[in-house]
């Protein structure tokens, strides 16, 4: 499902002494199969963007559209429901909206919320169980006696029981040891190179943008800095400094050799398999002393 | 949702009222909830009026936001005059339409109570608008400090409240963002039927019961791990200060309270 964003501002607590203005002039087109990272530094709006792709904020200027349906500034959007039906958003902390007695109740709760049967809705609880890489003997269990893994991946498996057509994820491995963070966004590329879905990522992690994404917007002060693909991004690593980002560990580690031996590799390493192919090239040529 | 909300909030800004002593402001709230019920005739209600407005205005606080986030009293304001309209039954009858029949009296009570409410509701929010919760807590520890001699925990009590002060916008957020999580899973919290949004209540207080207990042992621990072992000599960081001003104000209250003594009929 494709979507849009025309010049959309938002501003928090419009007309209150509270007003802050969080996003502005913001245009982002994400085409249907899209794996898209949004990176930038905190404050800069992403959570804020990444809200409007379901309506639960509006835009006060401007107008979002996903799919058929278009949510503009004033204007009031009754298909709600059904834009949340296809956008489903992994929250930060996912695990904070668990509520209820055993995991299967708490996986069907989105799926039978948007009307599916409850036979049906348990036939998706243990797909997308298994998917999360979870085994169905915990199904019966409360969802309070897990350990914070597990249920972080339960609360993934509740979104994704609702079979999203795109899937948003709000830095889904915060707080999660290294072996656990890359289990969960393996788990989310495969489901997009499975389903084609699309996928929008936001996160402070350079390695999981440069690894996983297509395209990657950097959001700077409420709005859109730059776009472009993960090469084009991080081969400008001044920029990402000054406005307080990082590169991937690879690119860093280039950017050293490079240093040292004066010389440049053929192109930006996004990956650790890139990085020691280029090496071992250069080495095959021979360093110059 | 809780955008224009305005109970238990701060306004930060620079007014005469915010830079008064918490103290001079409770003890001003204090006799105004008392002296309130003191106005009974149009005299009294046009001083405790003015005397409102007085203060309203040296908040600096912006008039539309005031009335905005008094919406939800509003009604309550319109159910207490409707009630005194129609029940109130004596003096002369003014009008009458099938079985509504409107008194004299009844109007008359209906427009003053709905303005003590007004009033008394209005110069609440001041008190918490134009103070810092940590400056509230502070001058009430202070001026219950006597009942320390009858045993009552004054220390205690001051940081229950200062807590659950500190802790309301930190509520908010999480219900809100809860709120949003769920609304994400198909949850419909403000359109539906009534018997749906009562039911949509549940995804929403258990995830805020369990973080709240959680957070509430997190707090107690990292209170006891920097050495916290209650009041007991224990000193302060901010010292609260009475001035020249404070005593006006508590004046100016002295005064209000003599004229409606005065006025009232």
């Amino acid at each position: 499902m494709q979507i849009n964003l025309t010049n959309v501002e938002h501003k928090y607590q419009k007309d209150t002494p509270f007003e802050r203005l969080a996003l502005r002039e913001v245009n982002i087109d994400i085409p249907s199969g899209t794996y898209l990272a949004i990176i930038g530094h905190t404050g800069s709006g992403k959570s804020t963007l990444l809200q409007h792709l379901n309506g639960l904020l509006k835009p006060t200027k401007g107008s979002v559209h996903i799919g058929e349906y278009t949510l503009a500034a004033g204007k009031k959007e009754k298909n709600l429901r059904a834009i949340r039906k296809k956008v489903g958003i992994v929250f930060q902390f996912p695990e904070h909206q668990l509520f209820e007695e055993t995991v299967l109740k708490d996986i069907c709760f989105g799926p039978m919320n948007f009307g599916v049967s409850e036979k049906e809705a348990i036939m998706l609880a243990k797909e997308s169980l298994h998917k999360v890489g979870l085994s169905e003997d915990i199904l019966d269990k409360s969802p309070f006696d897990l350990s914070g893994g597990q249920m972080r991946r339960v609360a993934i498996a509740g979104v994704l029981a609702m079979k999203p057509e795109v899937l948003v994820l709000d830095e889904p491995t915060a707080g999660l040891d290294p072996g656990g963070r890359k289990e969960i966004m393996d788990l989310f590329y495969d489901i997009h190179k499975e389903t084609k879905i699309s996928t929008i990522l936001v996160t402070h992690s350079m390695e999981d943008a440069a690894s996983y994404a297509d395209e990657i917007v950097i959001m700077h002060k409420g709005t859109v800095y730059e776009t472009g693909s993960p090469r084009e991004i991080f081969s400008q690593s001044d920029q990402l400094v000054s406005l307080g980002l990082d590169v991937p560990n690879t690119v860093r580690m280039q950017l050293m050799i490079e240093q040292q031996c004066g010389r440049k590799l053929d192109q930006i390493c996004l990956t650790m398999d890139e990085l020691s192919e280029q090496i071992e090239s250069l080495l095959k040529r021979g360093v110059p002393k | 949702m809780m955008d224009k909300m305005i109970f238990g909030r701060y306004v930060p800004a620079e007014s005469p009222m915010h830079r008064l002593d918490p103290r001079a402001k409770l003890l001003m709230v204090f006799i105004f909830v008392f002296i309130i019920f003191l106005a009974n005739n149009i005299a009294t209600y046009v001083v405790i009026g003015a005397f409102t407005l007085l203060i309203l205005n040296m908040s600096k606080i912006p008039a539309g936001f005031l009335i905005g986030g008094l919406r939800p009293v509003f009604y309550l304001i319109l159910f207490t005059f409707f009630l005194h309209l129609f029940f109130t039954k004596e003096g002369d009858l003014l009008f009458k339409w099938n079985f509504i029949e409107v008194y004299e009296n009844g109007l008359r009570q209906g427009i003053f109570i709905s303005l003590r409410f007004a009033f008394l509701i209005l110069i609440t929010s001041i008190l918490t608008l134009t103070t810092t919760p940590i400056s509230i807590t502070d001058g009430l520890e202070t001026l219950f400090n006597p009942l320390k001699k009858w045993k009552l925990p004054v220390h205690e009590l001051a940081l229950m409240m200062s807590i659950s002060l500190r802790f309301i916008p930190t509520l908010m957020e999480e219900t809100d963002k809860i709120m949003k999580a769920q609304a994400a899973r198909g949850t419909e919290f403000s359109t539906g039927p009534i018997k749906n949004r009562i039911k949509a209540i549940v995804p929403l207080l258990i995830p805020l019961f369990v973080s709240s207990f959680k957070r509430a042992e997190e707090l107690a621990t990292a209170m006891e791990s920097r050495g916290y072992r209650g009041g007991e000599g224990r000193t302060k960081y901010r010292l609260l200060k009475w001035e020249s001003k404070d005593t006006i104000l508590l004046a100016a209250i002295m005064v209000l309270t003599v004229l409606l003594l005065l006025l009232r009929s």
